[in-house]
């Protein structure tokens, strides 16, 4: 089998993929009678046609590059997050939290603080799972869902009650907010006429450490063992549950961490469905950029793009924003099935031996 | 006295969806599949079995004729959903877990995207009405508690013995629990492991089209986002608690409904007790079950979530 | 009810081929096998026995050739159509679902008791009386199978083929798991079984090839070298077509060593899965500079023996004295730094991590070590060097040393291995089953480093099922039974016999 095979092959399952994926779709996209290249047009490219959405769509990809980062830790090291949604929510509550008690405080130690703060609390959403566990074989997919909808319930409560903001008493309204945080505590705007923030920089940086992490240390060669192969990784002296653990709390931390940035920098107070998602949206960027920071970056943009796309939608071809939870869905059944068709060794040799039968007989004509 | 009776009477219609998604996932699960996609498909009965009364009567009265239609529509739906599920994890074995996600959003996204083109807004609709037993309904006590109640609770408990009877002493039966338990037996004997697998995904699939459409219907009379509120995943984890017994499971599936009906019960009472922590109680039940029951692996379908492969060699 | 099938008076296969990715497994066989006669099909592990025999089966299919029955093509497409043709097949590992009973089992394959609604038990439950009486095979048809013994399940399996009309019996490795008691009761019956079938059984054991079959043929990397009549042949003649030349791996013949015990295992209680005592006061010292080879059919605790040792499984009483310390209920990796080495039973999951490279394997025990990282950063250029270094010196067969390990062969795979364990310096070392499926190449060479290691002092306690490679390698044998070493012996007192009866539980030899 020559090398050039090999690679057309994968690259024409690719894109097979990718087919069948806008092709899917397109079948509900024709049930509610939208024109389907246009719809596809609309989420691919409108948002790439002027710099106040192009920054939106960064805006989308900052929380969605740290959530993805955490979830690939996770899923690398054995462990699958589903609870993204409710780590960034506890997150929230623990960011608002310290800008509410100490607003006066130096931005250069309140913001550290406060991120810090919902790093802790996103870790102890992600630890509970991980040790029910390694402790009690509790699965992780359905304790992590369970602990989302539980956090949904926290959050609510603390915005209604403890959080609220005064100003909403008084004026008897109830929107479920807390009041405006703290100048120390918001992230620089850097881009005039757009929201686009700091926090940018910090996505990056942590790509980058979770990279250094992962495979550049020995903690993160037990992680990677542990979850490519937990037998032999306990065979070989390394403590797997303790790494799964571990692997929870990071991947929650950082679910954390995206919550107290979208705070920082873009809404500024705690407000109801700021989480939007994102802990679902994040494991498909994870998977779809290879569980690998440099693929998770470009994956971001991508699926900001489709957010930020998708929000367009209703307006330009009465398609509704819920498309690209469809678009999400279907893009993970994908990817999921392409992975295991690339993976099977038996059918590529099955291919090559077709392509060469016709190719001889191809060739016994021409003679 | 009054407020247990309340509590119980509410408990019963309240587990319905619960335990219809529940058996459904008992044979999934016992063929060795597990799909986590049943919220996705729960939210497509949802919508689909709420779209046929109030695409005729925009929400007004309408014959019990087009509610039966919303209900069969739904089951149809999410025996497809059943399928498209299965062509990912037994066509391609793909990992089952994440699949579910995959299928799940992808649900949720196209009741979403569908209703808001169709209906939007919260209309509601008349639904199905509650039909009390002649006679046994009359009964102090025991009568508002089992026997005021819609058709479909009555048909959903009587499911049970009937799902009693399909896995443990019919010939299909007999298959799914081997195809779950050990595929290589089944396969070396003579059976189609995958066609197997795929029926039992569609017969879970449209039990969980069912329970969606049993939500619209006849509990909530509308269709919402937030219909489902993690049932579908609570099914998943009460089929894997009640030992893949349609009567343990039921008995989950009660106890998860009394409470949610506490919940409201407490509300009703005025008792100062945060609402969201009431809310919260079924979730945390479901963890705190998962956490201490012991695993009954003698029982249950040993090959749970891992894919057939005749050619892969041991 | 009828037996339906018809009766085969013979079966032939011709030119039948079989590839899988990278292996052909079944290269232009063609046999046959008449009336009442009891073929042997022999060869090493991976010869291609098992293959050939899914493909008759129809649950593999072939990709050129053609099966013959009663001189009529047949096509099997599943297991179905084969057993229509009355072909019978009981498998290595054995084709049960545990959580059901017998008669589930069996009703499983027994269409004819299948209704729309309704399973017809009873008729399910006479054709199993019927089988039973008919070839002595009695069966509890309610029992769960998770109940039975594996001699118990085995029989269960001959019922099940029998009630599906089988007219052909294919046996894989039938005795593998059974004591050599039990394995005189199986060829008694399935010599009484001849006279109305005929039978194919796998196996590599010369003796029961000698005692049951009448016709032997012989496979080597999937093609058939030999065909012949068993009596025209001694066992040592078979053994040497069996390998391509003569048995020749290397011999442990040095003197007894004088060394201290380091190993020192005593009234050791270890629970197995299911939550029965799997050890059982279990006694053994092992010294330094010797080889004890552990002699037993597998299940009788070897695998909880060796879980125990390297702190995987836990002590429920007893101690592990290692060098003076207790290693009970200690972790993996304590005992990995105090020095254990350990060859696992299972090199594809508990040896190495089949998708990371081989270089990232070898230092799997070592990744802290300030050997090859520093402060928790990886030194890349030391685990390459390590690499291309243990890549020679164990002759090590792959295209590089960043290749996956999974994707080596099974013998290169057990070199990783070795070479990492080796490579540590260990103080002792556990191999279980380290030869097995490897070729002769392989083996000799693993076989080559234990002895060198012994003579470097190092103890080793052996693991293994295959008689030859214990009395080949050990200083001293002990035999596991039920958990309980029933006895050790020296070299010189060690045998086939000896060990034999050991195995089967006799404690005392009796007849001498």
């Amino acid at each position: 089998m020559t090398k050039q095979f090999r690679i057309i092959y994968k690259v024409s399952i690719i894109i097979l993929a990718i087919l069948a994926a806008m092709l899917i779709g397109a079948i509900i996209l024709w049930a509610i009678g939208a024109d389907v290249l246009k719809t596809y047009g609309v989420i691919l490219f409108e948002p790439l046609k002027s710099t106040l959405q192009l920054s939106e769509v960064l805006l989308r990809a900052i929380p969605l590059t740290i959530i993805a980062l955490g979830i690939s830790v996770a899923y690398r090291s054995g462990i699958i997050n589903i609870g993204a949604e409710g780590q960034m929510a506890m997150g929230i509550l623990g960011t608002t939290a310290i800008a509410l008690l100490f607003p006066d405080l130096p931005r250069a130690v309140l913001i550290p603080m406060a991120v810090l703060s919902g790093a802790v609390c996103g870790a102890f959403w992600g630890f509970i799972p991980g040790i029910l566990k390694a402790k009690l074989q509790v699965s992780e997919l359905l304790s992590t869902v369970m602990l989302n909808y539980i956090a949904a319930q926290f959050y609510t409560f603390f915005l209604r009650g403890p959080m609220l903001d005064p100003a909403e008493i008084t004026m008897g309204s109830g929107t479920p907010q807390s009041m405006r945080l703290s100048k120390n505590l918001w992230l620089d705007r850097f881009l005039p006429g757009t929201r686009l923030h700091t926090g940018i920089f910090f996505a990056l940086i942590l790509a980058l450490l979770i990279y250094l992490l992962l495979w550049k240390t020995s903690f993160g060669y037990k992680m990677r063992a542990a979850g490519a192969s937990s037998r032999a990784a306990r065979y070989g002296g390394i403590n797997v549950t303790w790494y799964l653990v571990i692997a929870m709390a990071i991947s929650g931390a950082f679910a954390g961490m995206a919550g107290a940035i979208e705070i920082a920098g873009v809404h500024r107070r705690a407000i109801e469905g700021i989480t939007g998602g994102y802990g679902f949206s994040g494991i498909v960027v994870a998977l779809f950029g290879g569980l690998h920071p440099a693929g998770i970056i470009p994956a971001s943009f991508f699926f900001g793009l489709l957010i930020v796309g998708a929000d367009m939608t209703q307006r330009m071809v009465g398609v509704p924003a819920n498309m690209v939870n469809v678009l999400q869905g279907i893009i993970i059944l994908v990817i999921v099935a392409t992975k295991m068709i690339l993976a099977d060794p038996y059918l590529m040799e099955k291919v090559w031996r077709k392509y060469q039968k016709r190719t001889h007989r191809l060739k016994e004509v021409q003679a | 006295m009054n407020f247990i009776v309340n509590i119980l009477s509410l408990g019963i219609p309240f587990s319905v969806a619960l335990l219809i998604a529940s058996l459904g996932e008992m044979f999934n699960q016992r063929a060795g599949i597990f799909n986590l996609g049943c919220e996705g498909i729960m939210a497509m009965g949802a919508f689909l079995g709420m779209l046929v009364p109030y695409s005729i009567a925009q929400g007004g009265p309408t014959s019990g004729i087009y509610n039966i239609l919303g209900l069969v529509l739904a089951m149809v739906v999410g025996a497809l959903f059943g399928l498209l599920f299965g062509f990912v994890v037994v066509t391609f074995r793909a990992p089952q877990g994440i699949a579910g996600i995959g299928l799940q959003m992808f649900g949720v996204g196209t009741a979403g995207t569908l209703f808001r083109h169709f209906v939007g807004g919260t209309q509601s609709i008349p639904g199905i009405d509650n039909l009390p037993i002649p006679g046994l309904s009359k009964i102090p006590l025991l009568g508002p508690i089992f026997f005021s109640h819609n058709l479909l609770v009555y048909l959903a408990f009587l499911f049970v013995p009937v799902a009693w009877y399909i896995l443990f002493k019919t010939p299909w039966g007999l298959k799914v629990r081997a195809v779950g338990t050990n595929p290589r037996a089944a396969d070396s004997i003579g059976i189609q492991v995958n066609k197997v697998r795929f029926q039992a995904l569609a017969v879970g699939g449209a039990l969980a089209g069912l329970a969606g459409a049993y939500l619209s219907l006849a509990q909530a009379k509308m269709f919402s986002d937030e219909i489902i509120a993690g049932r579908g995943f609570i099914a998943v984890a009460l089929v894997y608690f009640g030992h893949w017994h349609p009567v343990k499971i039921m008995a989950g599936a009660l106890l998860f409904s009394l409470a949610q009906s506490l919940q409201l019960a407490i509300q009703g009472q005025g008792i100062n007790f945060p609402y969201e922590f009431a809310v919260m109680l079924p979730y945390v039940m479901v963890i705190l079950v998962l956490a201490f029951s012991r695993e009954s692996q003698l029982l249950g379908p040993t090959a749970l979530g891992q894919p057939f492969n005749r050619e892969k060699r041991t | 009810m009828e037996i339906t099938t018809k009766k085969i008076t013979s079966l032939r296969v011709e030119h039948i081929t079989k590839r899988f990715p990278g292996v052909l497994a079944s290269d232009d066989i063609s046999l046959s096998i008449a009336e009442g006669e009891i073929l042997a099909l022999v060869g090493e592990n991976g010869a291609g026995k098992t293959t050939l025999m899914n493909i008759l089966m129809g649950l593999y299919q072939c990709d050129e050739g053609r099966i013959l029955i009663n001189d009529e093509e047949v096509k099997f497409r599943s297991p179905n159509d084969a057993f229509a043709a009355g072909l019978g097949m009981v498998h290595q590992q054995y084709m049960l679902v545990p959580n059901m009973t017998v008669l589930e089992n069996i009703a499983l394959g027994y269409k004819n008791a299948w209704f729309p609604f309704k399973l017809d038990m009873q008729m399910v439950s006479d054709r199993i009386e019927e089988v039973s009486k008919k070839y002595g095979l009695s069966v509890d048809p309610k029992a769960y199978i998770w109940q039975l013994s594996v001699g118990e399940q085995q029989r269960v399996e001959l019922v099940k083929t029998l009630c599906l009309g089988a007219r052909f019996l294919i046996l894989d490795e039938p005795t593998s798991a059974l004591t050599p008691q039990e394995t005189d009761e199986l060829i008694v019956l399935l010599k009484r079984m001849a006279s109305e079938l005929s039978i194919i059984f796998i196996s590599h054991k010369l003796q029961e090839v000698k005692d049951l079959s009448n016709k032997i043929v012989i496979l080597r990397h999937g093609a058939v070298v030999f065909e012949g009549n068993t009596n025209d042949h001694s066992p040592s003649d078979i053994a040497a077509l069996m390998t391509g030349h003569e048995v020749e791996l290397p011999q442990n013949d040095a003197p007894p060593c004088k060394g201290e015990v380091v190993l020192d295992i005593r009234d050791l209680n270890v629970k197995s899965d299911r939550g029965f005592l799997a050890l059982k006061d279990l006694n053994l010292s092992i010294r330094s500079g010797e080889i004890v080879g552990l002699a037993g059919v597998s299940g009788n605790g070897q695998r909880e023996l060796s879980e125990a040792i390297n702190g995987l499984r836990k002590v429920e009483s007893g101690e592990i004295l290692f060098f003076g310390n207790n290693l009970a209920n200690k972790s993996p990796h304590h005992v990995i730094e105090a020095g254990m080495g350990y060859i696992p039973e299972e090199r594809n999951t508990e040896g190495i991590v089949p998708s990371f490279s081989m270089k990232e394997n070898l230092i799997l025990k070592d990744a802290s070590h300030s050997e090859f990282s520093n402060h928790s950063f990886l030194k890349n250029k030391v685990i390459d060097q390590n690499a291309t270094d243990l890549r020679v010196k164990f002759d090590i067969r792959s295209p590089n040393i960043s290749v996956s390990a999974g994707s080596l062969s099974g013998g290169n795979i057990q070199k990783v291995i070795l070479a990492r364990e080796l490579s540590r310096k260990p103080k002792f070392l556990i191999a279980v089953y380290p030869i097995r499926g490897l070729d002769l190449g392989a083996a000799e060479f693993i076989h080559k480093q234990l002895l060198e290691k012994r003579k470097e002092g190092i103890g080793i306690l052996l693991v293994s099922e295959e008689l030859d490679e214990i009395l080949d390698l050990s200083d001293r044998v002990a035999v596991i039974f039920k958990g309980q070493i029933q006895k050790v012996l020296n070299r010189k007192d060690a045998n086939r016999r000896s060990l034999g009866i050991l195995m089967a539980g006799v404690k005392d030899d009796q007849t001498v």
